[in-house]
C-alpha cells in the first residue's frame, strides 16, 4: 500500500471530474446540434451551418439583429460608465483614509449584489412608472449601470488595494501633479483591475434578463429577452445558433480577462 | 454577492481625501437614486391598493400583505385563517434553494479541495475550467439544460441508446430539474469560497492529526471542516440567496407545478392579470428574509474575526 | 537491545530532485539524538518520513525493528512536534493536548485529566481554556510539546521547535526539554540547523549536508574529531590550511604545515597526499617571533569576552586566533610580527 499525502482524499478527483461534466454537458450538447443539418431537433441530419445562416438572414434575423445591437450598446456603455464610477469610488474607498460615512458608501456600493435581482427588477419598474418614465433603453441601460457598479468595483478595488502607495508618494516627490501622477502611475498600474472590472461589468450586462424583462417595455428587446421569448414555443435550431455564437463572445471574454490577470500578477 | 461582509480595509494613503466627494457622488447618486430609492417606493407600493389593469390607486391599504397571509375563503366571508397558498410557495422555494445548496455542497467541497491541493502551475487551469461555464449566459445556459435533459432530448437517447434505461426518464418538470438548474446556475459561487478557505488552510493541520492517530475522514470532519467553515458558509449564502429568488431555473425546467417565489412575483407585473402592490409586497417578504440571513451572516463573520 | 529506529539507506525524490542521498543510521532507545545541518539539508525530509508524511523513495525505515516504510502517519506510535507548532486553531489548548488520546479512544474524563497532567508538567494549567491564538510563541510551543507527548509516543520528533521564539527563552528551553527527555524516558529525534542547540542537549549528533549525513558522533566527538571540512567547518570556527602529510599511521598523522614546521595530529584520513587541516582558532597561542608558524597581525576584532586576531601567515595564508579578553591580555597591535603556536588537539587532518 502506497502512503499517500494528507491532502489526499480518495474519490475527490472523480467529483471533480463528475463536476466538470455536468457544468459542460448542456454546453457542449447545444453547440454540437446547433451544426445540426436537420429542421427538428431531435434527429441528427449531419453537419451544415444552415442555422448560423439562418440566424444572419432567415426571417427572424432582424429582430435577433436589433436585439444583438441593443444588447452589446448596451453592455459596452453600462460596462463603460460602471467602470468610471467604480474608478472613482475605489480612489475615494482606498486612497482617502478614514471618513465619515465610508461604511455606508461601502454598504451602498454593495446593495446591487445583496438585494435579490427580482426585488431590484420591481423596484426598478415601480420607480421608472412612477416618475412617468417611458420604459425602453435608457432605462434599460440605467438599471444596468447600476447593478454593474459592484461587479466593477470588486476586481478594481482589490487591485487598488494591492499597490503601495510608495509608487505615488515617489511620483509626488519628484514633482508629479497630482493628476499626472494618477494618469502615469496609478492607472497604469490599477490597469489589470480596471480592465477585468470592465469585462466583468460588460458580461453581466449581456448577461441580464430579469432586470431587463422588467424594465424594457414593449417592443424593445435585447438577446436575453428575445431569446426567452422564442423558448417559450419550444428551442428551435436558430436558438442553439445564437446561444453556439453568444458562448463564444462569453469564453472568449473570460480567456481574455483570464489572461490578463496573469499578466497583472 | 462576493464582497458582502469584507469592507477592505481603508489604508493609511490620503492622496485623494480632498477628492472624496466628487470622486463618490456618481456612486451616490446612481444607487441611491436607481435603486435605494426605487426600493422605498416598493415598499410604499406594497401598502397601497391595486388598480385592475396593473398600477396603483394611491390609498393606504394593507390588502397585498392580507392577501398573502390571512385566508377568507373565495368570497371574502369566512371567518380569517392563515393563508396557506403563498407560504407554501415560500416554503417550497426554500426547500428547492437548499436541495439546490446541499447539491452544490456535496459536489463543490470535494472539487474546491481537490483543485486547492493541485501544484500552483495547474491549479489556474482547473479554477478556470470551474468558472467557465460561469461565464456563459445564465438563460443560454438553462435553455442548455433543458435542451439536454427533456423527454426525447440527447440525455435520453445516450442513456436509452447505452441500454441503462428502457424508458425515457421524465426528468423535465420536474421538482429535480429544477435544483439541477439551481445547481447548475450557482456552483461556482460555492466553490470559489471554499477553493480560497482550503487555499488558506494549513495542511500541516492535517498532518499534525494524523501524527496523533486519526484517519483521513477523521481528520476531515474534526479539522478540515471546521477551519474552513467560514468558505463554506459563504458559498451555502451564495448559492442559497440567488436560489431563493430565482426565475429562469424554476420557469424553464419546473413547468407550471413547480412554482416559485421569482415566478409569483414576475406574475404580479404582467399587465392585464397583474396585482402591483401584492408583488410588491411578496418582493418586500423575500427582501427582508434575505437582508436577515445576510445580517445574521455577518455578525457571525464579524464575530468570526473577533476570535 | 534493538534500535529504536533504523534508517537503512533511505532516498527521497521529489520529481527531478533528490532531497536524501541513502541515508543511513541508527537512533538508540532513550537517547537524545540531533539531526543538525544548514537550511536545505533534508532534515525535515528525513523527519517527515519517519512520520509518515511522505514515502520514502527507496530504503527502509525500521521502528523498534518494525519496517515501517509504508505504514499510515495515524498507525505509527510516532508523534511530532511541528515547526510552526500546528496547534489546531479551532480547539482549546486542552482540547489540542487531549486530541490524540480521543483518537485512541480513551474516554473524556480519562483523557481530560492526563491532558490536565501534561498541561501541568509544561506549566500551562491556567491556559487550559484558552484559544492557542491567545499564547504567546514560548505558551505555544509547550503545548506542542504536551500535545505530542501526551500519547506517550515510542518517538517524539521535534521539526526546529526552538527558533520561533527569542534567545533568552530558547537557551531555557533547552534545559527544559533535556530534562523532559530523561524524565520520560521517551526516543527524542530533534532537528535543528543550531550548533549550539545541538551540541548543548544532545547525546549524539548527525551532521547532515546536501541530503547525506556527514558524520555521526557525541557533541565532543562532533567538536574534537570532525572528519571533513564541512564539519569541522559548520560546528564552531576553525581555520582550513592546505597541508602535506608527511606520515600517517593509525589515526596519528604527521603533517607539514606553512613555512615548513612538522606537528603530528589526529587524521580522519589514512591516505597521504595534500589534505586540510583544521585548526580551532582559541587552541592557538600567539607568540614571539622565532617560534611556531611566522605571521604579521592584521586586525584585531573586539568580540566582548573574546579578542579575534586575524593573521597573515608568511606564506600568503590568512588565519584567525581567539585570544580570551582577560585583564592581562596584551593586545598585540596591526603589523606587529607575531609566532604561532598550536595546543595540544589543535589541529585535526580532515578527510578531504
Ligand atoms: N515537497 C517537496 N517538493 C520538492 N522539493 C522539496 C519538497 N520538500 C523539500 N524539498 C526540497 O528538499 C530539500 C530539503 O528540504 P528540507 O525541508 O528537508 O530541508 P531542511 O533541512 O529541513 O531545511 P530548513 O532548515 O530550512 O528547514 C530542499 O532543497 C527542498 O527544497
Ligand atoms: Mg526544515
Amino acid at each position: 500500500m502506497a502512503l499517500r499525502s494528507v491532502r489526499h482524499y480518495p474519490g475527490f478527483l472523480a467529483v471533480t471530474v463528475l463536476c466538470l461534466v455536468v457544468l459542460y454537458a448542456p454546453l457542449v450538447v447545444v453547440t454540437a446540434y446547433s451544426f445540426n443539418d436537420s429542421p427538428s431537433i431531435t434527429t441528427w441530419g449531419g453537419l451544415s451551418l444552415r442555422w448560423y445562416v439562418d440566424v444572419f438572414t432567415g426571417p427572424e434575423a432582424p429582430r435577433f439583429r436589433a436585439a444583438a445591437w441593443n444588447s452589446l450598446s448596451i453592455a459596452f456603455l453600462a460596462a463603460t460608465i460602471a467602470t468610471g464610477i467604480a474608478t472613482a469610488a475605489a480612489l475615494a474607498m482606498l486612497r482617502a483614509g478614514k471618513f465619515k460615512g465610508r461604511s455606508l458608501t461601502f454598504a451602498l456600493i454593495n446593495l446591487p449584489l445583496m438585494v435579490p435581482e427580482i426585488v431590484i427588477a420591481v423596484a426598478t419598474l415601480i420607480f421608472f412608472t412612477m416618475i412617468g418614465f417611458t420604459t425602453g433603453y435608457l432605462t434599460i441601460l440605467i438599471a444596468h449601470i447600476t447593478f454593474c457598479i459592484p461587479f466593477a468595483y470588486l476586481p478594481i478595488a482589490a487591485r487598488l488595494q494591492g499597490i503601495d502607495g510608495s509608487y505615488e508618494a515617489a511620483a509626488r516627490d519628484l514633482y508629479a501633479t497630482r493628476a499626472q501622477s494618477f494618469f502615469l502611475v496609478l492607472l497604469p498600474l490599477m490597469a489589470p483591475g480596471v480592465v477585468s472590472g470592465y469585462l466583468l461589468a460588460f458580461i453581466i450586462s449581456l448577461d441580464d434578463f430579469i432586470i431587463t424583462n422588467f424594465v424594457k417595455g414593449a417592443g424593445m428587446e435585447t438577446l436575453p429577452t428575445a431569446i426567452f421569448g422564442s423558448v417559450k414555443q419550444g428551442i428551435k435550431p436558430n436558438i442553439m445558433a445564437i446561444s453556439t455564437l453568444m458562448l463564444a463572445v462569453s469564453i472568449l471574454f473570460v480567456t481574455l480577462s483570464y489572461f490578463i490577470n496573469r499578466k497583472g500578477r | 454577492m462576493a464582497g458582502v461582509g469584507s469592507d477592505s480595509g481603508a489604508s493609511a494613503e490620503t492622496t485623494y481625501r480632498s477628492a472624496r466627494v466628487p470622486l463618490l457622488l456618481p456612486t451616490w447618486l446612481m444607487i441611491g437614486v436607481f435603486l435605494v430609492l426605487p426600493v422605498a417606493l416598493m415598499a410604499v407600493y406594497s401598502f397601497l391598493t391595486k388598480e385592475m389593469r396593473g398600477g396603483v390607486i394611491w390609498d393606504f391599504s394593507l390588502a397585498a400583505y392580507d392577501q398573502f397571509f390571512v385566508h377568507r375563503g373565495l368570497f371574502g366571508d369566512e371567518p380569517p385563517t392563515l393563508e396557506w397558498t403563498y407560504i407554501s410557495v415560500f416554503g417550497r422555494s426554500i426547500i428547492q434553494a437548499a436541495i439546490a445548496t446541499v447539491l452544490c455542497l456535496l459536489i463543490g467541497f470535494p472539487t474546491a479541495w481537490f483543485i486547492a491541493t493541485r501544484p500552483p502551475e495547474t491549479r489556474g487551469v482547473w479554477l478556470f475550467l470551474v468558472t467557465v461555464p460561469y461565464w456563459v449566459n445564465l438563460l443560454i445556459r438553462t435553455v442548455s439544460l433543458r435542451f439536454l435533459i427533456r423527454e426525447n432530448g440527447p440525455l435520453n437517447d445516450a442513456l436509452m441508446g447505452a441500454g441503462v434505461i428502457s424508458e425515457p426518464l421524465a426528468l423535465i418538470n420536474t421538482d429535480f430539474a429544477v435544483q439541477l438548474g439551481l445547481f447548475y446556475s450557482y456552483l461556482p459561487f460555492m466553490v470559489l469560497p471554499i477553493y480560497a478557505a482550503v487555499e488558506r488552510y494549513n495542511f500541516t493541520w492535517s498532518e499534525a492529526a494524523a501524527d496523533l492517530y486519526a484517519t483521513r475522514w477523521v481528520t476531515l470532519r474534526e479539522i478540515v471542516l471546521p477551519i474552513v467553515r467560514p468558505g463554506i458558509v459563504a458559498g451555502c449564502l451564495l448559492v442559497f440567496i440567488p436560489s431563493l429568488g430565482a426565475f429562469l431555473a424554476p420557469n424553464l425546467l419546473g413547468g407550471a407545478k413547480n412554482f416559485m417565489i421569482g415566478s409569483l412575483i414576475e406574475e404580479q407585473f404582467k399587465k392585464s392579470l397583474g396585482n402591483w402592490p401584492f408583488g410588491a409586497a411578496v418582493s418586500m417578504i423575500l427582501m427582508s428574509l434575505v437582508l436577515i440571513l445576510l445580517m445574521i451572516y455577518a455578525r457571525s463573520a464579524a464575530r468570526q474575526e473577533a476570535r | 537491545m534493538t534500535n529504536a529506529v533504523d534508517i537503512r539507506k533511505v532516498t527521497k525524490v521529489f520529481g527531478t530532485f533528490t532531497a536524501l542521498h541513502g541515508v543511513s543510521l541508527s537512533i538508540r532507545d532513550n537517547e537524545f539524538f540531533t539531526l543538525l545541518g544548514p537550511s536545505g539539508c533534508g532534515k525535515t525530509t528525513l523527519l517527515r518520513l519517519m512520520a509518515g508524511f511522505e514515502e520514502v523513495s527507496g530504503g527502509e525505515i525500521l521502528l523498534f525493528g518494525q519496517n515501517i516504510a509504508s505504514l499510515e502517519p495515524n498507525l505509527r506510535p510516532v508523534n511530532t512536534v511541528f515547526q510552526q507548532y500546528a496547534l489546531f486553531p479551532h480547539m482549546s489548548v486542552i482540547d489540542n493536548v487531549a486530541f490524540g488520546l480521543k483518537m485512541k479512544g480513551w474516554t473524556l474524563p480519562k483523557r481530560r485529566a492526563r491532558a490536565g497532567e501534561m498541561l501541568e508538567m509544561v506549566h500551562l494549567s491556567d491556559f487550559a481554556d484558552r484559544l492557542p491564538t491567545q499564547l504567546s510563541g514560548g505558551q505555544q510551543q509547550r503545548v506542542a510539546l504536551a500535545r505530542a507527548l501526551a500519547p506517550q509516543p515510542k518517538v517524539l520528533l521535534l521539526d526546529e521547535p526552538l527558533s520561533a521564539l527569542d534567545l533568552k527563552l530558547r537557551q531555557a528551553m533547552r534545559m527544559e526539554l533535556k530534562q523532559l527527555q530523561q524524565g520520560t524516558g521517551i526516543t527524542f529525534i530533534f532537528v535543528t540547523h543550531d550548533q549550539e542547540e545541538a551540541l548543548t542537549m544532545s547525546n549524539r549528533i548527525a551532521v547532515m549536508s546536501a541530503g547525506r549525513v556527514q558524520q555521526i558522533g557525541t557533541p565532543r566527538e562532533i567538536y574534537e574529531t570532525p572528519v571533513n571540512r564541512f564539519v569541522a567547518d559548520f560546528i564552531g570556527e576553525t581555520n582550513l590550511l592546505e597541508v602535506e602529510v608527511a606520515a600517517i599511521a593509525g589515526d596519528q598523522a604527521e603533517v607539514i604545515l606553512p613555512g615548513g614546521q612538522r606537528v603530528t595530529c589526529s587524521s580522519a584520513t589514512t591516505e597521504k597526499g595534500r589534505h586540510h587541516l583544521s585548526v580551532r582558532p582559541e587552541r592557538v597561542t600567539l607568540g614571539t617571533v622565532g617560534s611556531g608558524m611566522q605571521a604579521v597581525v592584521e586586525q584585531v576584532v573586539y568580540l566582548g569576552t573574546d579578542l579575534q586576531v586575524l593573521v597573515r601567515l608568511d606564506g600568503g595564508t590568512a588565519m584567525q586566533v581567539r585570544i580570551q579578553n582577560a585583564a592581562r591580555t596584551e593586545v598585540p597591535s596591526p603589523g606587529t610580527r607575531v609566532g604561532l603556536t598550536l595546543e595540544e588537539g589543535a589541529a585535526r587532518l580532515l578527510a578531504d
